[in-house]
């Protein structure tokens, strides 16, 4: 489903090379999780896939499905089932949660060439996953993230990628200022999304998320390359002792 | 304003002096009205409009900026169009023609302003604010109709009191005192629109006082053509407790200028003025605001949002003139701007006075572009980047609409705002 060969990117304004001839192969159905210390190029990594216009590539590609997808625009690999979930979700005052909802699926479906949603199959379908993550029909009706907590931004994050029904979903720290109870409800949203058609890479520090996330694939990002991939045993070696003998070992 | 003789009157100066001249003993008002309006047209002659040297329009030379006026044509006509929200009583202007017959809620008195003239009880109000107020001078000289309406003592209208001003081509000059008697509640709208793309003037003087313990609620919505130059002028007295939100839209008019000055007459009374502006093609607006805080224990906030298409230009000048008595004033001035092209244009200028020593005050101007973040992030959800920074631009004045607590009416003006987005953006 993703193949990146080979990428180098830098940062747009001052030229700082962040990725360093990346290689990551992640299948149609797999869990890969991409571990790594502050500064290994992981956000980064999530922000080139989705098409975040700040960074450029210099050399390499990202195949996704097999096309190259370096010159779409962060809204067309959406349209075709990439999915960022934010380590920090924006917050847009003025846009109405539901609204924003509504468009981005309908902007979606136009761009595959299907029927717009109806408003009450689009009530139905919000309400549905709505109450799966647990989230209070009120959250739904504040604008856009604002005064959301870092939990309650979290379970919006995954209520979109339900409602949008990606097939390649990236998760950026989903983890981070999650308490336990959050964390078991989005993992559980994540599960509830596995499928033999989909593809979840989950990026994350700790290995506390994927105790309920459990992932087919580990790969440790240093420098802006894997250094060393892995299945979920790896994780727990990095755990128990931390990133130093393997970056050691690939150095 | 400098009362030099002006050397040569321009196009514009010889249409407005030659439009009195043409109209002497038609023009309504009985002899104390006509000697005002002698008394404005000759300042008007030797003064000439403002130019970039009268501190007030610096920004806006209108000598320069005015370049012609269309002759006055009695013979045209302008249709009523439907009331911004169901409901309304609409209070019909047409081409300056005030039409006073219909049904006036129950404790609503509407007189016409051309009786007013033609008694005389109009005369004292028709004196300008200050020897730079070109508007007051331009709509003294020729005004001709309008409404007057009062309000009784403890009345609470449910439903708004649209006036609308329908304008098709020509000149019109209208004014509209309204007083508003003691604890009433009500919801004015003062709608300015144009018909088609003829070319008109308008002047418009609303003269408002509020009486102890009201709660009221004004909008000036201006969607003048595009070829229009509207001058707008809102004066406002709030008396003791008494509490006016001030809502303000700009989405038309070619040269635009709107005025509005008020004070604070007794403690604690409220003001509210929220703006917008849209700002697209060729256009210049101007939004020039004063506000005296002349008596202690009462607040302000004014929050301006500017969003600026093509070659626009726009002008926020407000200032805020706290008098020696006035402790415990509590009044905030912001003025956002989201300048959305190269050419686009802004000048703020914000200003305090303070003369009271123990005041709360404090003004802040800002201009951005699209925040990128926010961008990326509708983007990433699958939206198309002209969708996304339309939706953005909307939510940059959105917040502000829907500070007004009336569901049909936040739906009505959201409506005027994406209308015009969609139009320009």
């Amino acid at each position: 489903m993703l193949e990146i060969k080979n990428l180098h990117a830098r940062i747009a304004e001052d030229g700082t090379e962040i990725i360093r001839g990346l290689n990551l192969t992640v299948k149609a159905g797999e869990v890969a999780a991409i571990m790594g210390p502050n500064g290994s190029g992981k956000s980064t990594l999530s922000y080139i896939l989705s098409g975040r216009e700040d960074y450029e590539v210099t050399e390499g590609e990202i195949l996704y499905n097999g096309e190259n997808i370096l010159e779409l625009e962060a809204s067309e690999r959406a349209a075709k089932g990439i999915f960022l979930a934010f380590q920090y979700p924006v917050e847009i005052p003025g846009v109405a949660t539901m609204q924003f909802l509504k468009v981005a699926m309908n902007e979606q479906r136009k761009y595959r060439g299907e029927d717009e949603l109806t408003t009450p199959e689009f009530m139905r379908r919000v309400k549905e996953a709505a109450a799966e993550l647990k989230i209070a029909p009120e959250m739904l009706r504040r604008p856009l993230n604002v005064g959301f907590s870092g939990g309650e931004k979290k379970r919006a994050e995954i209520l979109q990628m339900a409602l949008l029904e990606p097939k390649l979903c990236v998760l950026d720290e989903t983890d981070s200022g999650l308490d336990i109870d959050a964390l078991k409800i989005v993992a559980d949203g994540v599960n509830a999304l596995r499928s033999p058609d989909r593809a979840v890479i989950v990026i994350t520090h700790y290995q506390r998320l994927l105790d309920y996330i459990v992932p087919d694939t580990v790969h440790v990002l240093y420098k802006g390359q894997v250094i060393k991939s892995g299945d979920k045993t790896l994780a727990h070696e990095l755990e128990a002792n931390g990133y130093a003998d393997i970056i050691e070992a690939a150095a | 304003m400098n009362m030099q003789q002006a050397i040569k009157m321009t196009a514009a100066e010889t249409a407005l002096v030659d439009a009195y001249t043409a109209q002497i003993g038609d023009l309504p008002g009985d002899g104390s009205v006509l000697s005002v309006r002698d008394t404005l047209v000759h300042e008007l002659k030797t003064a000439g409009l403002p130019t970039r040297r009268v501190e007030s329009w610096h920004y806006t030379d209108l000598r320069t900026l005015l370049r012609a006026v269309p002759a006055a044509d009695p013979s045209a006509f302008a249709d009523r169009v439907d009331a911004l929200v169901t409901g309304a009583t609409v209070l019909s202007v047409r081409n300056g023609h005030a039409d006073v017959k219909g049904n006036a809620p129950e404790g609503v008195t509407i007189r016409s302003y051309t009786d007013s003239l033609l008694d005389g009880s109009a005369a004292a109000g028709l004196a300008v604010l200050g020897s730079d107020d070109a508007i007051g001078r331009i709509n003294g000289g020729l005004v001709r109709g309008g409404l007057e309406l009062s309000i009784a003592d403890g009345t609470e209208l449910e439903d708004p009191l649209e006036i609308q001003l329908v304008q098709s081509l020509g000149q019109a000059h209208t004014r509209f005192p309204v007083s508003f008697g003691a604890n009433t509640k009500a919801t004015v709208i003062e709608r300015h629109l144009s018909t088609n793309s003829a070319e008109s003037l308008i002047s418009s003087v609303s003269d408002i006082v509020v009486g102890e313990g009201a709660d009221i609620t004004w909008i000036v919505l201006q969607q003048q053509g595009a070829a229009d130059t509207h001058l707008g002028q809102i004066r406002f007295d709030l008396a003791k407790d008494a509490k006016l939100h001030l809502f303000l839209i700009n989405a038309g008019g070619k040269l635009v200028r709107q005025e509005i000055h008020g004070k604070t007459s007794g403690e604690g009374a409220d003001f509210k003025l929220r703006g917008i502006n849209l700002l697209g093609g060729e256009s210049h607006t101007d939004v020039t605001f004063t506000l005296g805080h002349n008596v202690p224990h009462t607040t302000s906030t004014e929050i301006i949002r500017n969003v600026v298409f093509d070659r626009a230009k726009g002008v926020f000048q407000g200032k805020i003139l706290v008098a020696k008595d006035a402790q415990k004033t509590d009044a905030k001035m912001a003025c956002n701007t989201l300048l959305l092209s190269d050419d686009a244009d802004l000048s703020a200028k914000p200003e305090l006075e303070i003369f009271a020593d123990d005041v709360q005050c404090g003004h802040g101007a800002t201009v951005a572009d699209i925040d990128h973040t926010q961008l990326f992030y509708l983007m990433a959800r699958g939206i198309p980047e002209n969708k996304a920074r339309g939706m953005l631009v909307n939510a940059f004045v959105a917040e502000i609409v829907e500070e007004l607590d009336d569901e049909p009416l936040v739906e009505a003006l959201e409506s005027v705002i994406s209308t015009w987005l969609e139009k320009h953006a």
